[in-house]
């Protein structure tokens, strides 16, 4: 119990540090911002927008203390502005619209590669100087070393554009209305299947070669020792007393990197033009649209601390050591 | 009983006590006879070689524009030519400058932050620790690649925007290791020792400390610099970098902004990517070997 | 060496660590014998090789080291010659081990109920109700309520989580138990249970022991028999009490007087200089039977004084 309070605190703590973050970060610029937007924009900036810009980024002369209490109090209020590329559309609008496809991108590609990579981890530890051993981590640390963004291109551009195996952009077509029926779940399936595989190629190798070198440090324990003592078939040993101990470390790290994934998601989004919140971030960074930008920031923010607390859950879950009473 | 055969005793009787240094030419050594390290060393010396004389190798100044517009490979244009007539070669050549420098100058100096957090929280301990761990954990938290485009976003654009905010989002996992790794190493007995007969701070944190992990350090650095280069070219692609300068990751910009991909161009976006993954598989494979050559359990055991 | 029913021969056990360009004997031709219901004591500093000789009876050494014997014989069935499904059914069940640390030998995500069930569903093929109930039977034979098959290692004490591990070991009624340094991690009030645990237990069932230890007070109480092992070899052979009273080898009478007296005058502790130790570890020699079921390595000088 005490452990998760403490963490729940803790990212209390990482979350207003980012609200902050995110409220100095606009006083802090260098230069006029609503100038270079007016300049960008050409003109076409209506009055209303100028405003909301100088409101948003404090340039309207209200001191800095309670901007920053109204700032505070609109984010947890759900208040995050209005876009400014597209105006008049609340933030918190835009934002409910594009977070669903994230979500199922990154969720998808996140469970294959962390089932697949610590199941191969596993067995990998397990049969030392194997082929599994030896051939599999040199490889998948290669095609992790190339930038998620390339290998989608690569990928878009063999299966998608040269071979016409899967589509190109956005995650469905629009000749379908959004719906539970199998055409639409099928075509959403093929628009999802490049940006998802691409995710997990990346990202596959470095949760198999965690497991593996956690496992390895695991059989060293005197417990291994002590199951094969007893007598326990391999098997068993493997499962209920290596990787089950092996597990809790690979758990953390997976907190930890749920960060890295996320950008990883992102920049997929941008290269398929998955319309999701990677791809919005990008506009609106592009049109230099502020509050969008920082809406999302936020949002991407509290989504990765939550999904923390959750592993924190299923950690306090699998380690008895950590349920002090 | 042969020359070759010690008995357990000469062992037993011969060690003085917990071993203070691990000899860095015995790192040296361990490395060039590893195939994964040197396999990747080679990688890096190459490519080191190819940022420095590319002024004088390149064929081409890469930004010169020409007719020469979307040629594929040839004899004229090895790498073939962008849409805007660029040789694909100079590009790739004149990119590695700025990669690699800013890569590597990234690393170090996500390395250094690493170690002076790592290793005040060790020395100090309690509230300074605390206070560090606090700190480094919620740049941990926080998603570094929102976190890195927002930045851009807002800072003018330039290489020095660059490295700035990829240092800011990219120190915090340097300092974790080395924080962990410093405090095991404050524990051992040696270093209280150090403390105990009156060695001042600054001499325990440099000559007793780091050098016992300079292995650790090692793997930091090369973990930070896979980062800067992969960071780089990253928000380079998104357009966030300096797009005036040449690099692999304001190739890859050009290259998807002008639509190479869409038609079929595919020598425009092929090298430069294939660069970073060389480079940073090369580091990735010189860190494989660190791991191992320090961590004996990890060596692949030698059948038979 | 008395002849009623042996049930463990050893014969010139050698076990070499090979390291790349080094070699390391670990144990170096050892040789001895452990009858039915007999009690043997392994004596020695850390690093004379006894916890070897250990694993390596329970095959528990890995690649790259290399055992060779020219017999290890348990019942006449030649422990070396074991391989898999063979060698799994016949550990637990005919030879137990008991080792130093209880904390690092149980797993630490398995509650001990769950661990001691283990045994049973592996050897005995029994459902997961009846392995509860003898693991219940199993705890309440060393003296640790029941309803603890619930708890986890590290909610245990040190003494409680030692006496699991007995419980463990004796489960299937082997025939040999080999303990190796079971009280050293414990404080003397606990040893001091753990060994009248022991006492107890092995005169319950008759089991033999290979009692390995660096405290020979605590061996001399236990053991029917002890054997001194330094570098690797077997330097003293003799039963417990003759050990005690009259011990031939220099280090053994080392080992004995490595503990001062707790009253008395005082005395330098009598240590071996790095000359003897250089001098032996070179070659200490066979056995010589001095007095009879008295076997003791002549030293260098050729006295035994």
């Amino acid at each position: 119990m005490r452990y998760l309070l403490r963490n729940l605190g803790f990212y209390l703590i990482a979350f207003w540090t980012s609200l902050t973050l995110d409220f100095l970060m606009p006083r802090m610029m260098p230069g006029d911002p609503v100038s270079r937007m007016l300049a960008q924009s050409q003109g076409e900036l209506q009055p209303d927008q100028v405003t909301q810009l100088r409101h948003l980024l404090g340039l309207d002369n209200r001191p800095m203390w309670r901007q920053y209490l109204s700032f505070v109090h609109d984010v947890f209020t759900g208040n995050l502005g209005v876009s400014i590329s597209r105006f008049p559309t609340p933030v918190t609008q835009v934002i409910g619209s594009e977070i669903g496809w994230t979500l199922l991108l990154g969720g998808t590609a996140l469970l294959i590669a962390v089932i697949a990579g610590n199941l191969l981890g596993v067995l990998a530890a397990w049969r030392r100087g194997g082929a599994l051993d030896s051939v599999f981590p040199p490889l998948l640390v290669f095609v992790g070393s190339f930038p998620y963004f390339w290998l989608a291109m690569g990928a878009l551009y063999l299966f998608g554009l040269t071979l016409g195996w899967f589509p190109l952009n956005h995650a469905y077509d629009v000749t379908f209305t959004p719906g539970f029926s199998a055409g639409f779940i099928t075509n959403v399936i093929s628009h999802l299947f490049l940006p998802a595989v691409t995710i997990v190629l990346v990202s596959i190798g470095g949760w198999m070669l965690g497991m593996r070198n956690t496992m390895i440090a695991t059989e060293a324990e005197d417990y291994i020792t002590m199951a094969e003592a007893k007598g326990l078939s391999p098997r068993r040993i493997m499962f209920r007393y290596a990787a089950r101990n092996a597990l809790l470390p690979s758990v953390t790290n997976f907190g930890l990197s749920l960060g890295f994934v996320v950008g990883g998601a992102l920049l997929t989004e941008v290269v398929f033009a998955y319309p999701g919140l990677g791809y919005q971030l990008l506009s609106a960074v592009q049109a230099l649209d502020y509050p969008l930008m920082q809406g999302i920031f936020l949002t991407i923010t509290a989504a990765v601390l939550a999904a923390n607390f959750l592993v924190d859950l299923v950690y306090v879950r699998l380690d008895p050591r950590v349920r002090v009473r | 009983m042969t020359a070759a055969v010690t008995t357990v005793s000469q062992t037993a009787a011969g060690s003085p006590g917990p071993t203070r240094r691990r000899k860095p030419r015995s790192l040296l050594r361990g490395l060039l006879g590893n195939r994964k390290a040197m396999f990747g060393l080679v990688l890096l010396v190459l490519f080191v070689l190819l940022a420095l004389l590319a002024p004088v190798i390149s064929p081409a100044d890469p930004s010169q524009i020409s007719d020469a517009i979307s040629l594929p490979p040839s004899a004229a244009h090895w790498f073939g030519t962008t849409s805007s007539g660029q040789d694909v070669l100079a590009l790739t050549l004149w990119g590695s400058r700025s990669s690699l420098l800013v890569g590597f100058g990234v690393g170090i100096a996500a390395t250094l932050i690493g170690i002076v957090i790592g290793m005040l929280s060790a020395y100090f301990g309690k509230i300074v620790d605390d206070l560090l761990s606090l700190f480094t954990n919620i740049f941990l938290l926080i998603p570094g690649l929102p976190l890195l485009v927002v930045l851009a976003a807002y800072l003018p654009p330039g290489q020095g925007t660059v490295a700035i905010v990829l240092i800011v989002t990219g120190w915090a996992g340097s300092a974790r290791v080395l924080r962990a790794q410093a405090l095991s190493i404050r524990g051992k007995d040696f270093v209280a020792a150090a403390v105990v007969t009156g060695e001042g701070a600054l001499r325990v944190m440099f000559r007793e400390i780091l050098p016992n992990m300079a292995s650790v350090v090692m793997t930091t650095f090369l973990g930070c610099v896979i980062f800067g280069i992969g960071a780089q070219a990253g928000l380079e692609f998104l357009g966030l970098g300096d797009t005036s300068t040449v690099s692999w990751g304001t190739n890859l910009y050009w290259a998807s902004n002008n639509g190479s991909l869409m038609t079929g161009n595919w020598w425009v976006f092929l090298p430069s990517g294939l660069c970073i993954a060389l480079v940073a598989f090369g580091l990735a494979m010189v860190n494989y070997a660190v791991d191992e050559i320090t961590n004996p359990r990890l060596r692949t055991r030698r059948k038979g | 060496m008395s002849n009623l029913n042996t049930l463990l021969d050893i014969k010139n056990l050698c076990v070499t660590y090979r390291g790349g360009a080094r070699e390391l004997r670990a144990v170096d031709g050892v040789s001895f014998s452990i009858a039915e219901g007999e009690v043997l004591g392994l004596a020695g500093e850390s690093g004379c090789g006894k916890s070897t000789v250990a694993n390596a009876i329970m095959r528990l050494l890995k690649p790259p080291t290399e055992i060779t014997a020219d017999a290890l014989h348990f019942e006449q069935r030649d422990l070396l010659a074991l391989e898999g499904r063979k060698l799994r059914s016949f550990r637990w069940r005919e030879i137990a081990m008991v080792f130093q640390s209880a904390m690092n030998s149980l797993n630490p995500v398995l509650t001990v109920g769950e661990q001691l069930a283990d045994v049973f569903t592996t050897h005995e093929r029994m459902g997961r109700r009846e392995a509860r109930d003898r693991s219940a039977d199993l705890l309440r034979l060393v003296d640790i309520d029941p309803g603890r098959l619930k708890a986890y290692p590290h909610q245990l004490s040190g003494g409680m989580r030692q006496r699991v591990v007995i419980a463990m070991a004796v489960a299937l009624r082997p025939k040999l138990l080999i303990m190796d340094e079971p009280t050293t991690a414990l404080d003397v009030v606990v040893q001091q249970e753990i060994m009248a645990q022991i006492k107890g237990l092995q005169r319950q069932f008759g089991f033999s022991v290979l009692f390995i230890s660096h405290d020979m007070s605590l061996m001399v109480e236990l053991s029917d028999r002890i054997g001194v092992m330094y570098a690797g070899r077997l330097v003293e052979m003799a039963p417990a009490r003759t050990i005690f009273t009259r011990p031939l080898h220099p280090y053994t009478n080392a080992l004995m007087n490595a503990f001062p007296p707790l009253s008395g005058p005082r005395v330098e502790l009598t240590a071996l200089d790095d000359e003897t130790r250089a001098a032996w570890s070179s070659h200490i020699p066979d056995l010589t039977e001095a007095t009879p079921g008295h076997w003791v390595a002549p030293t260098p000088e050729g006295s035994h004084a």
